[in-house]
């Protein structure tokens, strides 16, 4: 595909030179990149077998030579070193939790999907694919979702074999549910604790091999840095969190599986210590960044309700199965929810949706909602938040079944809130989430410097521009499971006979030196600040900026902001305490310092994408209706940033062509 | 409102440790206690002097890093609760909470608050797994699990893994979380092959942690619900293995 310049027909009003001159001292245009060109004649369906026939192998005498990096042990993570430990490689394993299963994967409520199409309501492997394609807003990977959805069959029966007990109907077979932006059910549960049920389930088939002596996991260990020598990637520099001991690893190959970079916003759903440091770091070394403003805002999350609130914490997008959302038709009626009579309420998402109606895809539900709170007509003490209304429910299948089905997540509501969500509607408001953007990496899972693999949120591909519900857990389990253990042996088979990069190479001198210059920079500034006002500001000037809605003019001031953060970071960034043993700060001090740079390059990538597509909606670029307005001439590709030596970036980007589901405008009307 | 927090503090595995008082203003009712934290340690920072060091992650009562010991009680005073889920609204306004890490003998303190609960995953480690390979697995359908049985798996499976039994326990045992994983794994089909072996390996690994005396204060704390029936499970499991001599 040809690059094209940025567009400049947008919609009047916007500061067009102003943006495109920044732009182009912020970033250079470079080449496509060969990720996966499917011609129009290939059949999608047959590449993932295809592309396993291909695959060279490694004898299971050889295996054994192999040594392989994982970093993470959520669901990709420690599904991966399980598995390549299983087969007989010796995998090193990284956390840094104190134990595998706390990965945030844990998290994780609803379910997760797969294309077993066992039901008689028209499911079937295509129509997971087309689901998820057209969920993405086509800027995802087709081929991916293909891989995907085949191997989504095996995830189910491997978890439940291995401990995850899914929900049952009571004549024995699996139960499934729906999610959001699909009308058939294909999404396995358990309650509300799918992913923690997973989770544990994954951890202890890693602790299985750590039994066997296959993998050797260290925990409270952090990766700082990666080792990249002779142009692929051969360790990684850790730092013990007990110690503070620097320390390099190294591998015939790394696997970074270290979740997503929605932290960065400070108030998100995420754990507190999910961040985007192993990665970017990566991305330093050369490691291209993909599609990093495609970032999902929950549409149930619970509201913000104190300043000194740490995160907003998720609700299960599975209630929006019985619970009705909507708003008083009036903007601020003081009146409590219960008081409010049904012609006064205004059911938007129905209303607006009716086909979908409150299962329309997470992107177009939080955009609808925070539609609802800018008119004024949000509810709560802060007037943030929309009502999810379960009186219907409850009044049509019965309080016990509705315990039995988000029983724990109206516990967890009513222990946040100190409301009762069967008396009183809950409340809800967009939360930032799940990370669709990652490192860039082609079908194989490989980024672009070789030897380095990614998996699960911490990559791209199968989500595009907003990821469908249950699909995260999925697209985790199979990367990890079933799509890492067939790739990564097909690099490992051309490094026969090499020995893993010795401790004492310049290469990894050299990583270490540089690690441990990164730490005394930070512990040198000796300002007055710690990392946390530094984030929190930070998150703030990101939900106004780069949030649910983005505008050029704002981005454009958005990154000017985070220059300023970032500058005064530099110059009054205070760290407490030791160096040389277990310090919080000097951890959050880093990630903070990642942060910053990442938040640049979101601001930089949301300027850059002049359409909107899914979760990322310029307001520039929208319908009559008030939809999302994608420009497939411009921008059907996926944006990979490559970080070049003064700062400055150079976007290549990877053409889209979708052969079995045909672009069109995503209509759930 | 105001509370005084009384909060131990170590700065390593193997020095004295001691409580100091901190006075913590402008907090309310909906601060989670750990929000109460941050909220003193941007202060103390501000100030020049270190950080509580804690452990704590989702925040939303599911991963387990969370824990500590409030006035006497492992998490807090809200029964069934991690630490994260607990807040401020416990606590009468000008009350003096005192903060500990989990106390046990099984767990080092790591610094302030923090503890190192390994002892939990060498358990897991000793057979708390089914041997299965990925890709050998049967089709779920295949085998029919009635849905009580796997609503039982889930109630068993439901240990986050915080070790709060072990803290509240005045032996110090971990049979509760023990038991879960047994009665968790015997209940799941796949995992019946290796039911004996697992439940004498991981009998035995618990043996690293105190007896049990039945005394149930592991329950009271327990933040996933896991019922006493657990304790019995764990010599159940044990019993049945050793009576039948054979690996399922």
């Amino acid at each position: 595909m040809t690059p094209v310049p940025h567009a400049t027909s947008t919609a009047p009003g916007t500061a067009i030179a102003d943006t495109a001159a920044l732009l182009d001292d912020l970033r250079a245009i470079g080449e496509d990149l060969p990720g996966f060109d499917l011609p129009a004649d290939r059949d999608p369906a047959k590449v993932w077998s295809e592309r396993k026939l291909d695959y060279r192998l490694v004898s299971p005498l050889n295996r054994r030579k192999f040594t392989v990096i994982v970093v993470g042990t959520g669901l990709a993570g420690a599904g991966c070193a399980a598995a390549l430990g299983e087969l007989g490689y010796r995998v090193e394993a990284f956390t840094f939790h104190d134990a595998p299963r706390r990965a945030h994967s844990v998290a994780a409520q609803g379910g997760i999907n797969a294309a077993r199409a066992r039901k008689v309501d028209n499911d079937s492997l295509a129509r997971f694919v087309k689901d998820t394609v057209k969920g993405g807003d086509f800027r995802g990977r087709e081929a991916d979702a293909w891989r995907l959805g085949e191997e989504s069959i095996r995830v189910i029966d491997h978890m439940e074999a291995i401990g995850a007990p899914f929900a049952r109907e009571y004549g024995g077979q699996l139960a499934t549910r729906s999610f959001g932006g699909v009308q058939v059910s294909r999404t396995y549960y358990t309650r509300g604790q799918t992913g923690q049920q997973l989770q544990v389930a994954a951890s202890q088939a890693l602790l299985r091999q750590v039994a066997a002596g296959t993998v050797t996991l260290h925990t409270r260990s952090e990766m700082l840095d990666l080792i990249v020598s002779d142009g692929r990637a051969q360790g990684i520099v850790v730092r013990d969190l007990l110690t503070g001991r620097i320390r390099p690893v190294t591998a015939h190959a790394v696997v970074l599986a270290t979740g997503g970079y929605g932290n960065v916003y400070f108030k998100s759903t995420l754990a507190k210590n999910s961040n985007v440091t192993a990665a970017f770091r990566a991305h330093r070394r050369g490691a291209h960044f993909a599609n990093p403003c495609l970032i999902q805002f929950h549409p149930t999350a619970l509201p913000v309700s104190s300043p000194w609130q740490s995160k907003t914490i998720l609700m299960s997008e599975s209630l929006r199965n019985d619970g009705r959302i909507w708003v008083p038709v009036e903007p601020g009626d003081p009146r409590p929810a219960n008081d409010i009579p049904e012609a006064e309420r205004d059911y938007y998402l129905e209303r607006r949706y009716p086909a979908f109606g409150n299962l329309t895809p997470r992107d177009v539900a939080s955009r609808a909602a925070r539609d609802e709170i800018v008119a004024g007509r949000g509810v709560g003490p802060l007037k943030n938040s929309v009502y999810l209304d379960f009186a219907d429910a409850i009044a049509r299948v019965g309080k016990k079944v509705i315990t039995e089905r988000y029983g724990n997540l109206f516990e967890m509501y009513t222990d946040a809130t100190g409301e009762d969500p069967y008396t009183e509607p809950m409340r809800i408001a967009p939360g930032a989430h799940f990370a669709m953007g990652g490192l860039w990496s082609d079908y194989d899972l490989m980024t672009s410097i070789p030897g380095l693999f990614v998996g699960g949120e911490a990559g791209w591909g199968y989500h595009g521009a907003n990821r469908l519900g249950a699909n995260s857990l999925l697209s985790a389990c199979v990367d990890g499971w079933f799509t890492l253990p067939f790739s990564v042996p097909n690099h490992l088979a051309t490094l026969l006979g090499s020995d893993r990069l010795a401790l004492d190479d310049p290469a990894v001198t050299e990583a270490v030196r540089r690690t441990e210059d990164g730490v005394r920079a930070l512990l040198e500034i000796g300002g007055s600040q710690g990392p946390d006002r530094f984030h929190r500001r930070l998150g703030e000037l990101l939900y106004d900026k780069c949030g649910v809605s983005r505008s050029g003019p704002e981005l454009a001031a958005g990154i000017e902001q985070v220059r300023a953060i970032r500058e005064e970071f530099w110059s009054d960034l205070r760290v407490e305490g030791r160096p040389d043993g277990f310090n919080q700060e000097i951890e959050r001090a880093g990630r903070v310092a990642d942060y910053l740079d990442m938040a640049e390059l979101m601001c930089l990538d949301a300027l850059d994408r002049d359409e909107s597509c899914g979760a990322h909606f310029r307001t520039e670029h929208q319908t009559p209706q008030g939809e999302a307005q994608r420009d497939d001439v411009h921008w059907r590709f996926a944006s990979a940033w490559e970080r070049m030596a003064d700062g400055r970036y150079r976007r290549h980007q990877e053409p889209l062509n979708f052969v079995s589901v045909p672009l069109q405008t995503r209509d759930y009307r | 409102m105001k509370l005084t927090l009384k909060i131990w503090r170590q700065d390593a595995t193997d020095s004295a440790g001691g409580f100091v008082e901190y006075p913590l203003e402008e907090v309310g009712p909906e601060f989670s206690l750990l929000e109460a934290l941050d909220k003193l340690n941007d202060e103390l920072v501000a100030d020049g002097r270190e950080p509580v060091a804690f452990d704590s992650d989702c925040r939303e009562g599911v991963c387990g890093s969370c824990g500590i010991t409030v006035d006497g009680r492992p998490h807090g005073p809200v029964a069934n609760t991690p630490s994260c889920r607990q807040h401020l609204r416990s606590f009468d306004d000008g009350a003096t909470v005192r903060l500990e890490p989990f106390r046990s003998a099984h767990y080092p303190v790591v610094k302030d608050l923090v503890v190192d609960r390994d002892g939990l995953d060498r358990i897991i480690g000793a057979g708390g797994y089914v041997s299965v390979d990925a890709g050998t697995a049967p089709d779920a359908d295949s085998h029919p699990v009635t849905h009580e049985q796997a609503e039982y798996a889930l109630d068993m499976a439901a240990c986050i893994g915080c070790g709060a039994c072990v803290a509240a326990c005045p032996n110090g045992s971990a049979n509760l979380f023990t038991g879960a994983k047994l009665l968790h794994l015997s209940t799941t089909s796949q995992a019946r092959t290796e039911r004996g072996t697992r439940a004498r390996e991981m009998a035995a690994a618990s043996e690293e942690f105190g007896p049990c005396s039945l005394y149930g204060e592991c329950v009271e704390v327990c933040p996933a619900g896991i019922p006493l029936s657990a304790i019995a499970g764990l010599n159940r499991e044990r019993l049945r293995e050793v009576f039948r001599r054979r690996a399922n």
